[in-house]
């Protein structure tokens, strides 16, 4: 067994036994992670706190059915996004991967910047830039990167979300939100690719 | 043989070669491409800067008073 599998299954069980310990551990775990995904889908900080605690009593009414078919984890996340998905709705949001309606499918850089004909067809004609590693520390790099992962689709900005803001790993996001492993990762492809953009755009400014 | 990619292909195929998911006689065509392309090679780094500023630092912590009511309720569950 993985050691990450033995930590879940004695967290489990301790849950199973009332361990208060390991509730408030699950808690810290995964509490933050809970409010930031569950305000991909709701109007509000205040409606998706209202989720979160939702989300938690139905793992508690479920925890002694949890058959651990899919990790611990996955199964909290999935319940809440389904809780999310179901609250946003009633605010009458339009909530990630509620239509089938494809996404925009636009090359993830501008094909200007590539050479369109000649020996070198479809090399940069613009390359991008080495990236100076002191500017990615300023307070601004993380700003841009996180109002580029606001202003994204809203299946590409779950996506993003869960991967790299949250470090779920691509089997936990397909299991979560119920898509493909392509799928995922063309969404995944698509925000990153404007994300890059948004860095790109920064350090090309002079600093 | 699988031919080289050219840059324009490169940055569509990126997410696949970080993904670990390409397959190995394009990835080893992908990682010639870079090792003669400088252009590339940054745009890499910058999807890898990318990922790297996504990540969440500052942990939101639930409010205290919906931790101890969702704890009180774990201790509810508990008795029954």
């Amino acid at each position: 067994m993985h050691a990450e599998a033995a930590r879940e299954a004695a967290l489990l069980a301790s849950l199973r036994e009332g361990d208060e310990a390991a509730f408030r551990e699950l808690l810290r775990l995964y509490g933050p992670s809970m409010l930031r995904v569950a305000q991909l889908y709701v109007s509000s900080r205040a409606v998706a706190e209202e989720v979160v605690q939702e989300a938690w009593l139905g793992v508690l009414t479920g925890l002694d059915r949890f058959e651990g078919r899919s990790s611990l984890k996955t199964w909290i996340f999935r319940i809440l996004t389904n809780r999310a998905k179901t609250r946003g709705e009633r605010e009458g949001r339009t909530v990630p991967f509620s239509s089938v309606a494809p996404d925009d499918d636009e090359p993830a850089v501008d094909p200007d910047r590539f050479l369109a004909s000649g020996r070198w067809i479809g090399h940069w004609a613009t390359p991008p830039r080495a990236v100076p590693e002191e500017r990615l520390l300023a307070r601004e790099a993380r700003d841009r990167v996180e109002a580029a992962i606001a202003a994204l689709p809203a299946n590409q900005r779950t996506v993003v979300t869960l991967r790299d803001v949250e470090g779920l790993s691509s089997e936990e996001v397909c299991s979560v939100l119920d898509i493909s492993e392509t799928n995922q990762r063309v969404l995944l492809h698509r925000g990153r690719s404007k994300v890059r953009a948004a860095v790109e755009d920064y350090l090309d400014e002079t600093p | 043989m699988t031919t080289e990619p050219t840059c324009r292909e490169v940055v569509e195929l990126i997410t696949d070669y970080l993904e670990g998911t390409m397959p190995t006689d394009l990835r080893q065509t992908f990682e010639q491409h870079l090792d003669g392309c400088e252009g590339c090679r940054d745009y890499v780094e910058q999807m890898r800067a990318a990922i790297a500023l996504s990540r969440s630092r500052d942990d939101d912590a639930l409010p205290p008073d919906v931790q101890e009511r969702l704890v009180e309720a774990f201790r509810g569950f508990r008795r029954v």
